[in-house]
């Protein structure tokens, strides 16, 4: 929408200009726009178990005693002292793989926005059992599966495995 | 700081040289238990039922039960 009215006030070779102007015009007067935006055209920085190596360290704005210790990395690296590995470990990643893999407590918000939802359901459910559903078919009453059930054993329904077989037709009741 | 180098290759076949075997023997297991837990028992009990079968008893009883349509009950 944005981009018509632009496009009509612009004419036609300004058009990307004016385009741009009313973009960050929109970005200043909404108030719904997120604060700081990802470029996603540069290389990103990410933690993650399953691609261990990111397209860029974690801290690439170095001050000048990061400076001197990448320059001292350039050497052999037995040279380098242990505290001094580990500042470098911490200068190119942002967590260690047990920090990204730390148990976290989300589950149980979880499990229990699930049971909120099976409640809600529930409730659900209930009011449209009596609000909703039609009256049961008259083949649901006692009388009517009684029929049925005599029936069925009339015509012997699977009288090897099944039904039937459960039947004592001698004694006239169940096995 | 020296671990030992983790293995490089051979991987997978490493993991199937372990699991197929147990994949085999589980399956031959699983079909055993299957025939002899629910095709055998079923077909001695067809055998059982047919030993003593009457059809023509069976018929009567559930024509006299009037199931019926092409035959009415003995005796209507």
């Amino acid at each position: 929408m944005l981009h018509l009215t632009a496009g009509r006030v612009g004419g036609l070779f300004s058009r990307r200009a004016v385009v741009g102007l009313t973009n960050s015009g929109a970005r200043m007067s909404s108030h719904h726009e997120v604060s700081d935006q990802v470029d996603m055209s540069q290389p990103m920085y990410w933690d993650r178990l399953d691609t261990p190596l990111p397209d860029r360290a974690w801290i690439d704005v170095l001050d000048s005693k990061d400076k001197s210790l990448k320059q001292k990395e350039k050497g052999p690296w037995t040279a380098l002292s242990k505290e001094e590995k580990i500042a470098l470990y911490r200068l190119k990643f942002n967590h260690t793989y047990p920090e990204m893999k730390k148990p976290s407590h989300e589950w149980k918000t979880v499990i229990g926005g699930m049971f909120i939802f099976f409640g809600i359901t529930g409730l659900v459910v209930f009011w449209q059992g009596h609000y909703v559903y039609p009256p049961q078919p008259h083949t649901f009453g006692e009388e009517w599966q009684a029929k049925q059930i005599q029936r069925m054993l009339d015509m012997r329904v699977n009288p090897i495995e099944g039904f039937s077989a459960k039947w004592d037709y001698k004694n006239k009741q169940w096995k | 700081m020296s671990l030992a180098k983790p293995a490089m290759r051979g991987l997978l076949g490493k993991r199937l040289r372990f699991h197929l075997p147990i994949a085999f023997a589980l399956s031959l297991v699983a079909a055993a238990a299957f025939k002899y837990g629910v095709t055998e028992p079923r077909k001695q009990a067809y055998a059982d039922f047919y030993k003593q079968y009457d059809a023509t008893k069976e018929f009567n009883n559930m024509r006299d039960a009037g199931v019926f349509e092409s035959v009415r009950p003995t005796g209507e």
